[in-house]
């Protein structure tokens, strides 16, 4: 009777620490693609490769007509430039707005849960005149599409 | 103070929800044009909404955000009376937020 508790107890252990271990590796912490800290490097990213990179792993993006980009093609303000995407692709996972012109090209990046459609809009500022960058991310693939955007008046300065 | 104000809207058959927040969002650029200072960079880094207690979309802004965010995201199969939560925190560790129902 008493070697069997020994034996049970034992293997308890062994278990116990195994789960243990995994447990501080990270293994059975849930995946939290949505609470993720702020993407520094993506937002430090000089280039629109670097901060797709940063962000998604990955700078490949092939163009997509399924995104819609609705912004003004003359903006007088460039300190507030509005700015709505929606895409028609399915299972909108994340949606990144980059300004080509400016020195962080990256302004927002938004990241979908369950319940949301592929729809984002917000205001950004603009250096200068610019193409802006719409990536979409969708079934674990990029997607982009681009509009430029003339600046009259540069909102990133004094 | 950080004011944070959320709106619900009807949109093409889904519930818009549109977010805004009273922030400066300094870019860490700019001077002061009297002590030829910098200002400090001041902005908010994340923003979350929930809908029902779930995240539906958690925004990652930089600098280029502008003044006061305005930003709008859309459900679907929301219905009057669900609960919109939104919480945001800033790089100085500020953190705002509220609640608004689905009207």
């Amino acid at each position: 009777m008493n070697s069997i508790n020994r034996r049970t107890f034992l293997k308890g252990t062994v278990a116990g620490s195994v789960l243990a271990v995994a447990a501080s590796a990270g293994l059975l912490t849930p995946t939290r693609v949505l609470a993720a800290a702020w993407p520094a490097p993506a937002f430090d990213a000089k280039s629109i490769d670097d901060a797709l990179k940063a962000l998604y792993g990955t700078s490949a993006v092939a163009d997509s007509k399924d995104i819609k980009i609705k912004a003004p093609i003359q903006a007088e303000n460039g300190a507030v430039v509005p700015i709505a995407v929606s895409s028609g692709l399915a299972n909108v996972e994340a949606i990144a707005i980059l300004v080509a012109g400016n020195n962080q090209p990256l302004v927002s990046n938004v990241n979908l849960g369950a319940g949301a459609i592929g729809y984002f809009s917000a205001r950004m500022k603009m250096g200068k005149t610019s193409d802006v960058k719409v990536v979409v991310k969708s079934g674990g693939k990029l997607h982009m599409a681009s509009q430029q955007i003339k600046v009259t008046v540069g909102g990133c300065g004094g | 103070m950080a004011l944070t104000k959320i709106k619900t809207r009807p949109k093409d058959g889904n519930t818009e929800i549109l977010v805004l927040v009273n922030h400066p969002m300094e870019t860490g650029q700019r001077e002061d044009k009297k002590t030829k200072k910098k200002i400090p960079a001041h902005f908010i880094q994340n923003l979350s909404i929930d809908l029902n207690g779930k995240t539906v979309a958690n925004v990652d802004m930089g600098v280029a955000v502008s003044k006061d965010p305005l930003v709008a995201v859309a459900v679907k199969g929301a219905k009057k009376g669900d609960k919109v939560k939104v919480s945001w925190s800033d790089n100085k560790g500020e953190k705002g937020g509220a609640d608004a129902v689905v009207g």
